[in-house]
């Protein structure tokens, strides 16, 4: 099966198997509706298409992306989950936009309280300012790309998608960090347990043996959602890359 | 030796051996002795795998509730109501005590018979359980989310509180009705005066609003021994039928004295018609006290004294009660789920006699009436009989009904159950029973839609059914698979106590609702210590307030000194933890008391009077975690008058107030 997220290139001197429409009648250049991009129908036509715009089809995927990215503001964007013999009721905790929860009421409150034999540091949504700021950094990042959309400026889907990369990095750069800090920043002091060498930090995503605890790492549904809007993105961005160099190849051809 | 045998006597030997064990072999493939191959399996449920039932067996004389699951007849929980449980505290701590308070005082035990389970249109709902208390006349509520007795009501002008809980179908009501008639109102009288002065009472005890049990009204009836009842359902609810034996009225050696009539009664009440005398103001209202305990929000018990009952006797509301004959001191009283028949086991009867619901309406209709006993219209047995059940057993006591229009009936003497169908009356199957069954329970066999597959056996005698344990035995119950033609045996279990009634509902009416840890956020105990921040100790006079935290693997404070011999202490101890299946538990050397088992978020009080200097330690005695042999502490004790600073090692300040104590 082939995706369809390519208008099909005809092979050069015959027509469209789709019958796409002459190029004479090509898109008018700057036109918020540009013909889809489609290519040439015919070898040696003119195209007039403009390799500063995009398509309609990736301006709908990039706002469909925008408007994804939101999710992550009501839906867990990461999930610990901790397995043990003692509870098979699962205990686990969620990393959200703006909070950190348990996965059930009383898991956060458990999960530090498990924590205090370690030495590690009660986990409290309190604690970390990145919290306070990544609402707005997702509702921002939505913003912009719903502008994006509706401007259709394909240097602004280039810039946009490169910050969304970015930052999604630097997300889990800064999750990493904080991992790395409760895992290995133990008061040895007043742990109950202490093995020389041990650290507890979770895995970034995947699962590794903490003691007793098997600890399990993995994207919330947010967190999926956000990874999905951030793949249409880069989608977006490649196949704007491509239909642009196409263009421009034409014009080539055609000049 | 053997050659000197004629062969002809060896061959007669063989095949007389070959007869016998044929017929053993038919006699015990049969239904009922032995298990064949499969039935290990209808009652294995696998490790981890759940029951399909909750059964609710009554303690008898331990005065608890035992739960088990069914079909694997395993135990899996007592459940403490009307006797003191120093395993987990209960009517020992401080929230507990006021539980066991009646107008007579502290009783710290009873005789718990009859389990019944709160119902919605005349089917166990999975909300509560109602058990009585036989000997002195209250009755409980039990929650099904907490598995704790939350409530308890004493039941005024009343003696062997029996005839008890059986609820009606909305849970309206439970009932209760004196075993022993007494003098009304309670007065020093000679007991030969027993047929002047002596009278039952049966009371309708409002259930349908938890912490708020309260007593609607009380019949006033002639002093018999009411013994079980029922209440009707579909076309008969609004009624409620109890059996009486000792119409005689027999103060002594009843057992002679009180079988010498041919037939006795069914009283059939009229609930709702009394209900209408009452909203007239009909009766008197009569000046007794008695007791309602009943655990409050902050999970504290009260007891708080209630006076006045309204009380009807028969002639202040006509229509309101009637008397049905019923052979031969009638001991169960038992509805089929549609309504329509009274069966009732004249445990010296050879026959069970099934009365018409709407035969006796039509019988009091026609005035169909033989007589009147005490003012109290006695109906014609012709008029209202549907029919008699022949050959029954012996001693038939109980009834219960699967559903699909059978009836199952205890016969205690000759130790079987005995199958018969509603409306023809024929016995169809019988099984024994080991041995000499009293109750016998279907899931939900005495509600409108019966769950029909198991029928269990309460038995009253052990004997050899298990190793033996000294001349104290466990009392024997038997599960029995009733989905098919012929009753089955498939599992035999020991019970706790002398379970008298049961009750049983299908697990998922249950689930549900299980509590797993009390919210510490809304812990609103008086004495809670809501963190570990607040713990603290203080001085009231001569009362020493702990205020104790709990949580894994400590406690706070766990060092105290600066109490004196002559203080009393209260150790109010919050567990903290909000994590499920983790108790603390909480014992100090030398208490003269029991333990304290905390559930999480709960808060509960332990009082100690000291009476010798010295250190005492105490412990978490509920193994909580792998440094649970870490979770303990000290408490210094100095003589009275010694200058010892109250202090501890909490972070909360210490304060000494003058004053009583609390």
């Amino acid at each position: 099966m082939t995706v369809q997220w390519l208008p099909g290139r005809p092979p050069s001197g015959r027509a469209a198997p789709d019958g796409a429409p002459p190029a004479a009648l090509g898109p008018p250049a700057g036109a918020g509706d540009a013909a889809d991009g489609r290519p040439p129908a015919r070898a040696g036509a003119v195209v007039a298409g403009d390799a500063r715009v995009m398509s309609a089809t990736t301006r709908i995927g990039v706002a469909a992306a925008a408007l994804a990215l939101l999710a992550a503001l009501v839906l867990p964007l990461w999930r610990i989950e901790l397995e043990a013999p003692q509870y098979p009721e699962g205990l686990g905790m969620e990393i959200r936009v703006n909070t950190i929860t348990g996965v059930k009421p009383n898991d956060l409150q458990n999960i530090n309280n498990l924590n205090h034999y370690i030495g590690m540091k009660a986990i409290a949504p309190e604690d970390f300012p990145e919290l306070g700021v990544m609402p707005w950094i997702v509702v921002g990042l939505s913003i912009m790309g719903l502008v994006v959309a509706v401007l259709g400026r394909r240097r602004l889907l280039y810039a946009w998608v490169a910050v969304l990369m970015l930052l999604a990095l630097a997300g889990l750069a800064d999750f990493y960090r904080w991992a790395y800090d409760y895992g290995h920043n133990l008061d040895h002091e007043r742990a109950i347990i202490k093995i020389p060498g041990m650290s507890y930090q979770p895995p970034l995503i995947g699962s590794k043996q903490l003691l007793n605890f098997r600890a399990h790492s993995w994207p919330g549904a947010g967190g999926w959602i956000a990874i999905a809007a951030g793949a249409l993105a880069a989608l977006a961005a490649a196949r704007e890359l491509i239909l642009a160099r196409r263009l421009r190849g034409a014009a080539k051809e055609a000049g | 030796m053997a050659r000197s045998i004629p062969r002809s006597f060896v061959l007669g030997l063989a095949a007389g051996a070959a007869v016998a064990a044929f017929a053993y072999a038919c006699q015990t493939t049969g239904s009922h002795g032995a298990l064949d191959g499969d039935v290990a399996s209808r009652v294995y449920v696998a490790p981890g795998e759940h029951d399909e039932f909750y059964a609710f067996l009554s303690g008898g004389f331990n005065g608890q509730v035992s739960v088990y699951g069914l079909p694997s007849g395993r135990l899996l929980k007592i459940i403490p109501v009307f006797s003191q449980n120093p395993e987990n505290g209960w009517g020992y701590s401080e929230e507990t005590k006021p539980m066991l308070e009646t107008s007579f005082g502290f009783v710290p035990w009873d005789d718990a018979h009859h389990p019944q389970l709160s119902q919605t249109d005349g089917v166990p709902d999975g909300r509560w359980l109602f058990i009585n208390a036989n000997n002195t006349p209250r009755i409980a509520r039990i929650s099904l989310a907490t598995f704790e007795t939350e409530e308890i009501i004493e039941i005024p002008q009343s003696a062997g509180n029996h005839a008890s809980p059986f609820i009606t179908e909305n849970s309206e009501y439970v009932v209760a009705a004196t075993r022993f008639s007494v003098p009304v109102p309670q007065r020093d009288i000679s007991i030969a005066d027993y047929k002047a002065a002596f009278k039952g009472t049966i009371t309708f005890i409002r259930a349908n609003e938890p912490g708020k049990m309260d007593i609607a009204f009380q019949l006033l009836v002639p002093g018999y021994d009411y013994d079980l009842a029922s209440a009707g359902k579909g076309p008969s609810h609004g009624w409620a039928f109890f059996t009486s034996y000792n119409t005689e009225q027999a103060n002594t050696l009843l057992e002679i004295n009180a079988s010498q009539n041919d037939k006795d009664f069914i009283a059939a009440v009229n609930w709702k018609r009394a209900e209408e005398c009452v909203a007239q103001g009909r009766g008197r209202q009569v000046a007794v006290s008695y007791v309602h305990n009943h655990i409050g929000e902050d999970r504290v018990a009260r007891s708080e004294r209630k006076s006045g009952v309204r009380v009807l006797e028969p002639a202040d509301c006509d229509g309101m009660i009637y008397f049905l004959p019923t052979p031969k001191s009638p001991h169960g009283v038992d509805v089929d789920p549609s309504g329509e028949y009274i069966v009732a086991g004249g445990k010296l009867a050879t026959v069970i006699p099934v009365h018409s619901f709407s035969k006796m309406l039509a019988a009091i209709e026609a005035k169909a009436f033989e007589g009147e006993a005490d003012g109290i219209p006695v109906l014609r047995y012709d008029a209202i009989i549907a029919g008699e059940v022949q050959n029954p057993g012996l001693g038939p006591l109980h009834t219960q009904f699967d559903g699909n229009g059978y009836a199952y009936t205890s016969a205690f003497l000759s130790s079987e159950i005995v199958k018969w169908k509603v409306g023809t009356w024929e016995v169809v199957d019988r099984i024994p029973t080991y041995y000499s069954i009293g109750h016998l329970m279907i899931p939900g066999g005495d509600s409108r839609k019966p769950w029909g597959r198991y029928v269990i056996a309460l038995n009253k005698i052990t004997k050899d059914r298990y190793l033996p344990t000294g001349p104290e035995l466990v009392h024997a119950a038997q599960l029995i698979d009733i989905t098919g033609e012929r009753m089955k045996l498939l599992l035999d279990f020991p019970t706790m106590g002398e379970p008298h009634y049961a009750q049983a509902l299908p697990a998922e009416l249950v689930v549900p609702r299980s509590v797993r840890v009390f919210d510490i956020q809304k812990n609103t105990h008086p004495y809670a210590t809501r963190s570990e921040a607040d713990a603290r100790v203080e001085r009231v006079g001569n009362t020493v307030h702990v205020y104790m935290t709990a949580i894994r693997s400590h406690f706070t404070p766990d060092n105290i000194e600066g109490i004196r011999v002559g203080d009393t202490v209260k150790f109010h101890i919050t567990n903290l933890e909000q994590d499920w299946d983790i108790p603390h538990g909480f014992a100090a050397m030398g208490v003269e008391n029991a333990e304290l088992l905390i559930m999480p978020g709960e808060t509960r009080t332990l009082t100690w009077v000291p009476k010798q200097p010295g250190v005492y330690p105490f412990y978490c005695t509920d193994f909580c975690s792998a440094l649970h042999q870490e979770m303990q502490g000290y408490v210094r004790v100095s003589p009275a008058g010694a200058n010892v600073p109250l202090t501890s090692n909490a972070p909360g300040q210490v304060r000494v107030a003058a004053g009583g104590g609390r």
